[in-house]
């Protein structure tokens, strides 16, 4: 093919917005987090946020309060979206639409509007409390907030990913599923023997996009419980937040970023090794 | 055989029923809750049926937040953000797809890397270029015309006329924006406001960097016959007009997919808009309906309203343009 510029003028465009607002704030991000920002103006200290962060009981807890999601919600959610994938893909399903359209109507209700549905239902006199009898102060207690953040979760992102599941079931070759009736092996047998392996990178995939969506949530706990009660449900995106815009020092949050940034390229690594290999 | 496929077919709705009811519930309270007094929704039993409080709901919501503002807003900033990412992802995507050029592995590389790098690592960055610093702005701008200027010499003294004429337009760029920042009566117009703060356009530019688009794009433009685009180039057509007359409108279903997850994305997006709109009129409806959030004087009627305001189009859409919408989402994922 001919040399020309015309390649590149298709995407100077795109290139240009590109390097403006993403490469040049993952680097600038870095710069960030060698700098104390809380002087004006700010001076090179290589070692005030990254020596901080080290010591930071409240960093700490956002970190276990996102692994405690992530370790609780991800895997619970996939597993059910796997499962309703299975049952939605079903040649046995009656009234296939409806059932989609409520698993996945979901997906395009925004975190403000589900967030504040959420947290009436989850008040004290609200909707759950009424339907089990109870009298929980959910919101205002530590396990009863972060059960409420996984509940929401789990509601809004199950859907989204039984949809991606559900392609990679349909590109499943139907001849596999006919031998193994024919050996005779049951539903069972054929769910865990051809249906779980064939989905593999699939589900690596969901599992990727739900981790790296995991360390930086922040609207439904800021919304929700407000992070609370105490630090309970701050998550790394709240606690970024708190740092850099509501106490204005850039140079930490650019730390508290870059330490997310670098617990999404661990989970990514230790992915490819345990799973991904060949795909 | 055909009896045990009914029982099996019993359980798979004696499981998917009641847990589809469940998921429904939120959004059918969420539409209940908008049309009660607030007493009413905090009382026991929680009412399950609508009532007649819309109305008030929507007037006080209006009164609070100046709601139908921030919903132009919205309909506004996603609209065109919407348009805009198309063009230039389909620019880009098609040039990754159907063109050979120099340095092409190692920028697409680049676009999909940043799939998988959180927002996080970029925002503050983003805040500081469009709330703070617009003379940051400016050096970048330069530094990417000087950059640009030299790599098109480069190319040009090697392989084309054509990017010699991109030379002279990078370094015209970058010699106006030094005059621009040397000259110091114009430093000192520039420094009264260039903050993009409480526009749209900073909202949309930043969010326009959609690697996803791209790598969805390029996807569909590599299945254009590329006998098609061939015959057009003999027949003497420029690349844009084969672009624009061949390429594109074999791809539309897939453009139309793209473009309303992307829509979706914008008309959602919470935390950016926060960060940038602190104008009470200029707020799009997430943030308004965010700020209402917590506090007590509010009703919550109104903030439901909102809440039912700004979900229920997309639900009725999505009720007949599913396909799209799920073969946007298959296509890989939304960002947030």
């Amino acid at each position: 093919m001919k040399r020309s510029a015309t390649p590149y003028l298709f995407l100077l465009p795109y290139l240009a917005i590109f390097a403006l607002f993403w490469a040049w704030p993952i680097l600038e991000s870095l710069l960030l987090s060698f700098q104390n920002t809380r002087v004006s103006p700010p001076v090179w200290n290589l070692g005030v946020n990254w020596g901080r962060i080290l010591g930071d009981a409240a960093f700490w807890d956002a970190l276990r309060n996102t692994v405690l999601i992530l370790v609780i919600q991800v895997p619970l959610m996939l597993a059910l979206a796997t499962a309703l994938a299975v049952a939605l893909n079903s040649q046995l399903l009656r009234a296939r639409g409806f059932f989609r359209f409520a698993f996945f109507a979901p997906v395009v209700v925004g975190a403000v509007a589900y967030s504040a549905v959420f947290r009436l239902l989850f008040n004290q006199n609200g909707a759950v409390n009424a339907a089990l009898g109870t009298q929980i102060n959910w919101i205002f207690d530590p396990v009863g907030a972060m059960a409420v953040i996984i509940t929401t979760l789990t509601w809004r992102w199950t859907g989204y990913n039984a949809i991606i599941i559900l392609a990679g079931l349909q590109s499943i070759p139907k001849d596999l599923y006919e031998a193994a009736e024919i050996d005779g092996a049951s539903p069972w047998q054929q769910f865990w023997r051809i249906t779980v392996p064939s989905l593999r990178p699939v589900l690596l995939f969901c599992l990727v996009l739900s981790i790296i969506g995991t360390l930086q949530l922040f609207t439904e706990p800021w919304l929700i419980t407000n992070g609370g009660p105490g630090t309970a449900t701050t998550t790394l995106g709240v606690y970024l937040y708190r740092q850099g815009f509501q106490n204005i020092n850039f140079g930490y949050a650019s730390t508290i970023a870059y330490a997310i940034t670098l617990l999404a390229l661990v989970f990514s690594v230790i992915q490819l090794r345990l799973f991904g290999r060949e795909s | 055989m055909k009896r045990r496929l009914w029982w099996r077919g019993f359980w798979l709705h004696l499981f998917l029923t009641p847990l589809a009811l469940l998921w429904l519930a939120p959004l059918w309270l969420m539409f209940v809750f908008s049309t009660h007094p607030e007493i009413a929704i905090f009382s026991t039993p929680t009412p399950v049926l609508p009532g007649n409080q819309f109305v008030a709901n929507l007037q006080s919501l209006q009164a609070d937040t100046n709601f139908l503002r921030t919903l132009f807003n919205s309909v506004m900033v996603a609209s065109i953000y919407t348009v805009l990412s198309i063009f230039l992802t389909s620019l880009a995507g098609y040039a990754f797809a159907r063109f050979q050029f120099w340095g092409k592995g190692v920028l697409f590389s680049l676009v999909i890397a940043t799939l998988t790098i959180p927002y996080f690592a970029v925002v503050i960055p983003q805040f500081i270029l469009v709330a703070r610093e617009a003379k940051t702005l400016l050096a970048i701008l330069i530094g990417m015309a000087v950059f640009g200027g030299i790599a098109a010499l480069l190319a040009w003294l090697k392989f084309s006329p054509t990017l010699g004429r991109l030379v002279w337009v990078g370094y015209g760029v970058a010699a106006l924006a030094y005059l621009w920042l040397g000259v110091p009566a114009l430093r000192e117009a520039m420094t009264f406001d260039f903050r993009l703060t409480n526009t749209w356009w900073a909202v949309i530019l930043p969010s326009l960097a959609n690697s996803l688009g791209v790598f969805f794009m390029r996807q569909n433009f590599l299945s254009v016959p590329i006998s098609l685009l061939e015959a057009a180039r003999i027949d003497g057509a420029g690349e844009f007009r084969i672009f624009f007359r061949i390429a594109v409108p074999l791809v539309l279903p897939a453009m139309a997919a793209l473009a309303i997850i992307l829509f979706l994305a914008s008309w959602n997006d919470y935390l950016w808009p926060l960060l940038v709109l602190s104008d009470r009129a200029m707020q799009t409806a997430p943030v308004a309906l965010g700020s209402l959030i917590g506090l007590t004087r509010v009703s919550w009627g109104g903030i439901m309203v909102g809440a039912v305001m700004t979900t229920l189009p997309f639900l009725v859409l999505f009720l007949f343009l599913q396909r799209y919408f799920i073969a946007g989402i298959t296509a890989g994922g939304v960002k947030d």
